[in-house]
């Protein structure tokens, strides 16, 4: 054993070789069958080039070959998470076209129930995040409330999941008697959860650190990339649609637009996704405690259309605030009982085309980070 | 062993449980299958609400496992496409004799209400892996898949692991004796 | 700003390749537009400073028997107002111009248009199928289109 050479290098003659690593589209924080090409530096992403269409259901080719009200089944699949908010838009499309005005008792039940399914979205968001950052308790608090909020969805609709309650020109059935009570009781239970998830996984130093100065989206980039929702509002851009362009009866009640203010880093983190989430979940009970307070008890809860629905010849688009942004239907009539063409603008499909962006330089387990912030569902992404 | 000593002891006095080696093997195969841990589509949320706070899903044994190697079963939970099919093939391959597979839902039973007009829709994931167990419903309640659960536990229990193959021929046979009973009644 | 000023405004700066105006309620009204200074119009549309159509909400691709639609949907954040854009293309060239370099959430919509209708958009810098697998036949959502009977070996109808 002699003595041990000195060996002169400097760090510019190592070759660090890039890496591609395939995450999914089996993957457990890929929340559903998303497929990442990542290439790596070392931990580092250099880039991430998404694949989608594992769930691709032919969405568009089945309205082109369903009647008006047959197409709202497979609407709720869309984003399966918040099925009554993707309804919304839909009948909200057929009923302009009709030119039809639905009785006020509807608009209410109507705002009602989007504004539950935006919390229970925002629970299973917030939960899932932080599933994906190691935080099991969360997840079980928040899928405990938000049982009760499906507990109320059936008795309402028949479905735990997928509705198909708002129908065109009014809806499904009429709510049952105990529909007001049940609510006030979960507004409540709501908020009492809300209490224990920020001391328990937003303001944790853990998730803190793991979230704050990650994946900053700026302003500019997110208008250019044709974000929404809590992604656009994360980056400080007050943009909902509900005050913008009020559809529905939204102008009647008082509310605010949360946005991202950097609280614990910078603007448009992936923190700050998930406190503008947060925050919603509190204005979208405002809104519901609004709206009973406002609702008629008595009146109709179907207008009377003809038989077979068919809208005059013409186009139009129609959106609306989704929990997960702005989603829209490109409605084309040819004045038959069948469209000619529905384009759904899928909220998530738009939001998760900004990951790439985002996402380099960042370390490898930030990327997990940055994809649960954007709150994807692979469902809408597809079609 | 405090709370068990209180009990009835049917047993009192010898501890002693006769039972053949099999019963015993799939006893224990059957309360303890880790399944293999992805979503597809709607089903999915279902499926995460069994394993959340209300259902419970860890009281059948039942652990998720990410890996397919460690997984004794796998829920198919959703809507498979084309895409999709030769990936849930391959996952299926990767997992370890024995494997047992559930279809959850419609879409992975027979391409639920894609059935007609979804030409990237895969109609029934039966015609890329063998399903042991299907659960309808679009999407079934978290009730009807424990029912799910509870009858694949009663086929692992009662599945041969001893003289597989003479078994399954005595089976065949029975089954044939029989089917010629009813042939030449007819 | 209403559409009927958008039109004006447009008509005056690039005269011939703004074809016209079709307002019929309750439908939404869209400008048809030619394709060959589609990316010059919508440049403009998106900088100019009582315009500042900054946000593409939808992209959509049509079939239109004969040809082959596409259709633009465009926000303004500032101040609210919508638009609607269409361009007409035949079967035969299905060539329209991407606008992916003046929106980029343009990329994912091209994709998508091309790989269900087959509308080729020059000058997108990686233009392959997004929905549908990389070796897929045909468009999809083409009125004439037929599923086809097996894929990889599996059999594709019910």
């Amino acid at each position: 054993m002699g003595e041990l050479k000195k060996v002169d290098f400097e760090y510019s003659q190592l070759n660090s070789e890039r890496m591609r690593l395939n995450v999914g589209p089996q993957h457990p924080s890929t929340h559903g069958v998303l497929r990442l090409e990542v290439e790596l530096d070392g931990e580092i992403v250099t880039e991430v080039v998404p694949h989608i269409g594992y769930l691709h259901r032919c969405f568009e080719k089945h309205c082109e070959n369903m009647t008006y009200p047959q197409v709202i089944p497979y609407v709720d699949r869309m984003d399966y998470i918040c099925s009554m908010n993707n309804e919304l838009p839909y009948v909200m499309g057929v009923e302009k076209m009709l030119g039809i005005e639905v009785p006020e008792k509807v608009e209410y039940i109507r705002v009602i129930f989007s504004e539950l399914n935006r919390i229970a979205n925002h629970q299973i968001a917030i939960a899932t995040f932080g599933l994906d950052a190691g935080a099991f308790t969360p997840f079980l608090y928040l899928f405990r409330d938000r049982e009760f909020i499906l507990t109320i969805f059936e008795k309402a609709s028949g479905g735990r999941l997928l509705y198909n309650y708002f129908w065109v020109g009014g809806l499904a059935h009429d709510v049952h008697p105990t529909f007001k009570e049940d609510i006030r009781w979960i507004v409540k239970r709501v908020k009492e959860t809300n209490k224990e998830i920020a001391d328990l996984l937003l303001y944790n130093k853990i998730f803190i650190e793991r979230t704050a100065n990650v994946g900053i989206l700026p302003a500019d980039v997110a208008i250019n990339y044709g974000c929404s929702g809590p992604v656009a509002r994360g980056s400080g851009l007050p943009f909902d649609l509900r005050k913008d362009a009020p559809y529905s009866i939204y102008d009647r009640f008082d509310f605010n637009v949360v946005t991202g203010r950097g609280e614990v880093g910078t603007v448009g983190d992936c923190w700050d996704r998930n406190i503008v989430r947060f925050h919603e979940i509190e204005e979208s009970c405002r809104i519901i405690e609004q709206a009973l307070e406002q609702m008629p008890d008595e009146g109709d809860v179907r207008e009377k259309l003809p038989k077979k629905i068919r809208p005059p010849q013409g186009e139009i688009y129609s959106k609306a605030e989704n929990p997960k942004g702005e989603l829209g239907f490109y409605i084309v009539s040819n004045g038959k009982d069948k469209p000619e063409r529905v384009k759904g603008r899928g909220t998530s499909f738009v939001n998760l085309s900004v990951l790439p962006e985002i996402s380099k330089g960042y370390l490898f387990a930030d990327l997990i980070m940055i994809l649960g912030s954007i709150d994807i569902v692979l469902g809408e992404v597809d079609r | 062993m405090g709370l068990l000593n209180k009990l009835d002891d049917p047993y009192y006095g010898g501890g002693i449980i006769l039972g053949t080696l099999e019963d015993v093997l799939n006893w224990g195969r059957s309360k303890s299958d880790w399944y293999l841990q992805f979503g597809l589509a709607c089903c999915a949320i279902e499926f995460m609400a069994v394993n959340a706070s209300h259902f419970d899903f860890m009281r059948f044994g039942c652990i998720p496992r990410t890996s397919p190697r460690q997984a004794d079963f796998m829920i198919v939970s959703g809507t498979v496409t084309m895409k999709m099919a030769e990936r849930i093939k391959t996952l299926y391959e990767q997992m370890a004799e024995p494997r047992y597979v559930i279809s959850m839902g419609s879409c992975a039973n027979c391409g639920g209400p894609y059935w007609e007009h979804g030409y990237h829709v895969l109609k029934g994931v039966d015609r890329v892996i063998p399903v042991d167990v299907y659960v309808p419903g679009c999407p079934p309640r978290p009730e009807a898949l424990e029912e799910g659960m509870i009858k694949l536990q009663k086929m692992i229990n009662e599945q041969a692991i001893f003289n597989k193959r003479k078994r399954l021929r005595e089976a065949e046979e029975k089954e044939k004796s029989v089917s010629d009973v009813v042939l030449s009644q007819n | 700003m209403i559409e009927q000023e958008i039109y004006n405004k447009l008509k005056e700066h690039f005269g011939d390749a703004i074809v016209e105006l079709k307002e019929a309620p309750p439908s939404d009204p869209f400008i048809q537009v030619n394709p060959e200074r589609l990316q010059d119009i919508c440049l403009y549309l998106r900088d100019e400073g009582d315009m500042l159509f900054d946000y593409l909400s939808n992209l959509s691709g049509m079939d239109l028997a004969e040809n082959l639609g596409v259709v633009y949907h465009l926000y303004s954040m500032k101040y609210k107002h919508t638009i609607v854009l269409k361009v007409t293309v035949s079967k035969e060239n299905p060539n329209v111009p991407s606008v992916e370099r003046i929106w980029r959430t343009a990329d994912w919509h091209e994709r998508e248009a091309y790989d269900l209708f087959g509308v080729i958009f020059e000058g997108h810098h990686n233009l392959i199928r997004i929905l549908n697998p990389y070796d897929w036949e045909g468009y999809p959502l083409r009125k004439d289109y037929k599923t086809p009977e097996e894929y990889h070996g599996i059999k594709v109808p019910y």
